[in-house]
């Protein structure tokens, strides 16, 4: 039996992305989940359990690390919460998991958040800190999270010919988008030029190839098609859900099958989720795709991962404006990672509150036209788990 | 007949002019330059590097026996040579032991090493000798001090040259020194030192083994001493009455340095790669009244050692330190927060195979090579049926990124994704190469080295450096 049209969004929230020096890990729980309930009409009463995803607790004196850093701030005692890591794609795990909970009939409403706070401490002392200082001692030792990625992009333009031009196309496009949109933590447009000049962050990863260090926090609610009916909610249906665990943490860069030219997750995770879809052609099927674009690389191999185009083909995609907001399929247009940054249990919520926006034709500004089928993707960790769903109206 | 059956030198690779040293602190006391250890050397990894050239082409299974010679071992207490010996993937059945704090270090090892093959308590024993000491900025030993390594196996099988005889002199005298606390090398009276130290008891040493062997000076070939310093070294061969090309004009001063413990070895190691057989070889090594002389005849199966990676070889792989705080960052002179990221000795222990002997798990039902180690065969999940093979340490860059946030004395840190010539793939820290070199395809290999103080101790593991 296939998880598709057996379980529906009917709300969702996000706090604003950036540096929320001013909110608490439980304020922004909170402020993310108050905005879904007031999209859904609905309240904490109501709801039966809750899924919250967080990365990185120890970044917040350990916010995060159970369910109860989410009960604690709605006063959701005695429901279940249980909190999920799966890396970067800790929050679409938190939704994947929320809805296993209404497809298996245990539970009519549930909550499921992403949260991370990262700008307790500097920059450097975040997902930095904990790629140099709690890793294996020995092994991939020198690994920082651009460390995953610039490897990619250095093998990248050698296979291909691209060059560090095609990657400032990215960030172009994700910072034009950002500007559009109120919640996203950067919100100017840049140049490409601007984007070269930017000193080097992990060669050939510039600044501006590089996701922000960000506070943030996103919610959504699920129930089953049935009730959304009932609530004449405008709800959005899950149509497919993969996850793929594909390699080991310490070990993924070791193995000789990874040709550094995209992710295996992804692929198998995009397998999963279109199969349930029955997405056959994802060009031509997805109107609107968020990907995890926590570097420009990224996004490029996602786009070829994902199927929007071969092997090889990412760098043109993006040059021919297919991915932009007026383009045939306009990838992040919420800026992404990119622009709106990166609070890592957040993003993957973030992404569905997003497409899930697009859906309903609510995105503002940034509102494309057709919008009937949604993609959203994350990529977690050196690349071994990669999470993609597929979201479509009624 | 017992004798030096192999050798192995090392040389780190960064050199720093001394005209660099001179720029910051004024007088130049000798030309040419030092050799550096980059900031993630120490005598431990040279040492090993040296070993590891020693045992070329040799099953380290025939080793029964490491001795590592050094005045700065990186531990007060705990013996080094356990770990030289198991980079080196020597057995664990083996004696090891660790011959410290003297300049003659390395030449006390020869002589147990000799009277240990000789008694037949063993059959191979290796020695490697190191030494990177510091030396306080300003002072003439700044400049004259080098680190460097050096390797002899001593064995009675394939001998390449054989002790003769053995002299020794051991008297108190105190010319150089470091405390238990001291960070840099301490010196008497330089008039004093000169007339009544290094020389005397070297011309004793040398003139007490030419006499209980009934030589004169004439049926030496070359002779070989300690030379902390070029002046009294060259006053020592016109005492000596040397005549021209028995003894190094310059034993590795202008281009590596005096390299402590090392440095007997060292230049022992080169006056090898060039004897011709049946020459005769006077070593006599000196450290605060005490010398060690060695008479040692060259065999045929000198002819057999000659390519190996020995001192002439590591005189031509260098890369200029033009930096001079950059020199003072690699010794560890300029305070710095050391990084010490998590570690865990109970951990390391259960891997020690596989990070410090290199081995991974080779499946036997598919034959499916995997570094790091699987108990579960990555390609016909057969469990646990599997047995031990080592990654090889040498390879091609597939691929690499350079990384400004890690930190490191010698940014950036260059990391390289590596498929290791003869199968699996290493990925890991590229050391010693000049990060705009680096390029897909470029040939590299395995190097040990110190990572971190992660935990409080040093943890040590292996890089990548651009392949010679």
């Amino acid at each position: 039996m296939s998880i598709k049209d057996r379980v529906a969004i009917i709300g969702v929230g996000t706090t604003k992305f950036g540096e929320n020096f001013e909110m608490t890990y439980q304020d922004m729980a909170l402020e993310a989940v108050y905005e879904a309930y007031q999209d859904a009409g609905l309240e904490t009463k109501d709801m039966d359990a809750a899924w919250l995803g967080t990365l990185s607790p120890g970044l917040t004196g350990l916010e995060g690390d159970a369910g109860a850093s989410l009960a604690e701030p709605l006063n959701f005692y005695p429901r279940p919460v249980t909190r999920v890591s799966a890396y970067c794609c800790s929050g679409m795990e938190a939704i994947r998991n929320a809805a296993f909970g209404v497809a298996s009939g245990e539970y009519k409403l549930v909550l499921a958040v992403g949260v991370e706070k990262m700008r307790e401490v500097p920059p450097r002392g975040s997902l930095v800190a904990r790629h140099i200082h709690e890793t294996h001692p020995l092994l991939s030792k020198g690994r920082t999270a651009p460390g995953i990625f610039a490897p990619i992009a250095t093998r990248y333009f050698h296979q291909y010919g691209y060059t560090k031009e095609t990657l400032a196309k990215v960030a172009v496009k994700n910072h034009y988008n950002g500007s559009l949109n109120p919640k996203a933590h950067f919100r100017s447009p840049i140049t490409e030029e601007a984007a070269l000049k930017a000193p080097m962050v992990v060669d050939p990863l510039g600044l501006f190839d590089c996701c922000p260090t960000t506070d943030g926090a996103a919610a959504a609610i699920l129930t089953t098609p049935e009730f959304a009916q009932e609530l004449k909610k405008d709800y959005i249906l899950i149509k497919g859900m993969g996850l793929a665990v594909t390699h080991g943490y310490f070990s993924m860069a070791f193995q000789e099958d990874n040709d550094f030219l995209g992710f295996k997750s992804t692929r198998e995770a995009a397998a999963m989720a279109y199969r349930q879809a029955g997405i056959k052609d994802p060009r031509k099927e997805i109107d609107v795709a968020e990907v995890h674009d926590c570097f420009t690389i990224t996004e490029l191999v996602n786009y070829e991962d994902l199927g929007f185009c071969g092997r090889g083909e990412g760098g043109r995609l993006i040059a021919e404006g297919i991915t932009a907001l007026n383009g045939e399929l306009p990838v992040n247009t919420s800026g992404g990672l990119k622009s709106c940054g990166h609070p890592v249990g957040a993003t993957g919520v973030r992404m569905v509150a997003d497409v899930v926006s697009q859906l309903r034709g609510r995105s503002g500004k940034r509102q494309l036209k057709k919008v009937d089928i949604g993609l959203t993707h994350t990529l977690g960790g050196p690349g071994s788990i990669a999470c993609v769903f597929v979201l479509g109206r009624p | 007949m017992v004798g030096i059956t192999s050798y192995g030198a090392y040389i780190p690779k960064y050199r720093l002019a001394r005209d660099v040293i001179a720029k910051a602190w004024g007088p130049r006391f000798i030309s040419g330059e030092r050799a550096v250890a980059n900031y993630d050397e120490d005598s431990l990894t040279m040492a090993t590097e040296a070993a590891l050239n020693c045992l070329q082409g040799r099953d380290p299974k025939s080793v029964d026996g490491l001795i590592f010679a050094s005045t700065t071992s990186p531990y007060l207490e705990k013996q080094a040579s356990t770990l030289v010996a198991t980079a080196a993937d020597l057995p664990a059945e083996i004696f090891t032991a660790d011959q410290l704090s003297s300049l003659r270090a390395g030449t006390a090892a020869l002589k147990s090493a000799m009277d240990a093959v000789k008694g037949g308590s063993s059959k191979n024993i290796l020695i490697t000798a190191a030494d990177s000491r510091r030396a306080e900025p300003g002072s003439d030993s700044e400049q004259l001090i080098g680190d460097g390594a050096a390797a002899v196996m001593v064995g009675s099988t394939g001998v390449a040259a054989s002790i003769e005889g053995t002299y020794s002199v051991s008297e108190e005298f105190l010319d150089a020194w470091r405390k238990q606390d001291d960070a840099f090398l301490q010196k008497g009276d330089s008039a004093f030192i000169q007339t009544y130290g290094y020389a005397r008891i070297v011309q004793n040493c040398v003139e007490g083994i030419l006499k209980k062997y009934e030589m004169k000076t004439g049926d030496i070939s070359k002779f070989i001493f300690s030379a902390p310093d070029s002046r009294i070294y060259a006053r020592l061969a016109k005492t000596l009455h040397l005549p021209p090309g028995s003894f190094m004009e310059d034993p590795l001063l202008t281009t590596v340095g005096d390299t402590g413990a090392a440095g007997p070895l060292m230049l022992l190691v080169a006056v090898l790669e060039k004897a011709q057989p049946g020459e005769r070889i006077l070593l006599c090594s000196y450290g605060a009244g005490n010398s060690d002389a060695f008479l040692l005849q060259v065999t045929p199966e000198a002819e057999r050692l000659r390519e190996r990676q020995g001192v002439s070889f590591y005189q031509n792989i260098k890369r200029p330190l033009t930096n001079y705080e950059k020199f003072l960052k690699f010794q560890n002179t300029l305070p710095h927060e050391p990084l010490a990221p998590f570690s865990s000795w109970a951990l390391l222990w259960k891997e020690q195979k596989q990070n410090l002997r290199l081995y991974g798990t080779r499946c036997k039902k598919c034959g499916t090579f995997a570094f790091p180690r699987r108990r579960v065969c990555q390609k016909c999940h057969a469990k646990d049926e599997y047995e031990e093979a080592k990654l090889p340490r040498q390879g091609k860059v597939y691929t690499f990124a350079k990384d400004h946030l890690f930190p490191s004395p010698d940014p950036p840190t260059v990391m390289a994704v590596t498929d290791m010539d003869g199968g699996g793939r290493f990925y890991g820290q590229l050391t010693d190469g000049d990060p705009n070199q680096v390029k897909i395809g470029m040939p590299v290999e395995l190097t040990f080295r110190r990572f971190h103080q992660g935990d409080g101790f040093y943890n040590y593991f292996w890089k990548l450096r651009p392949r010679e």
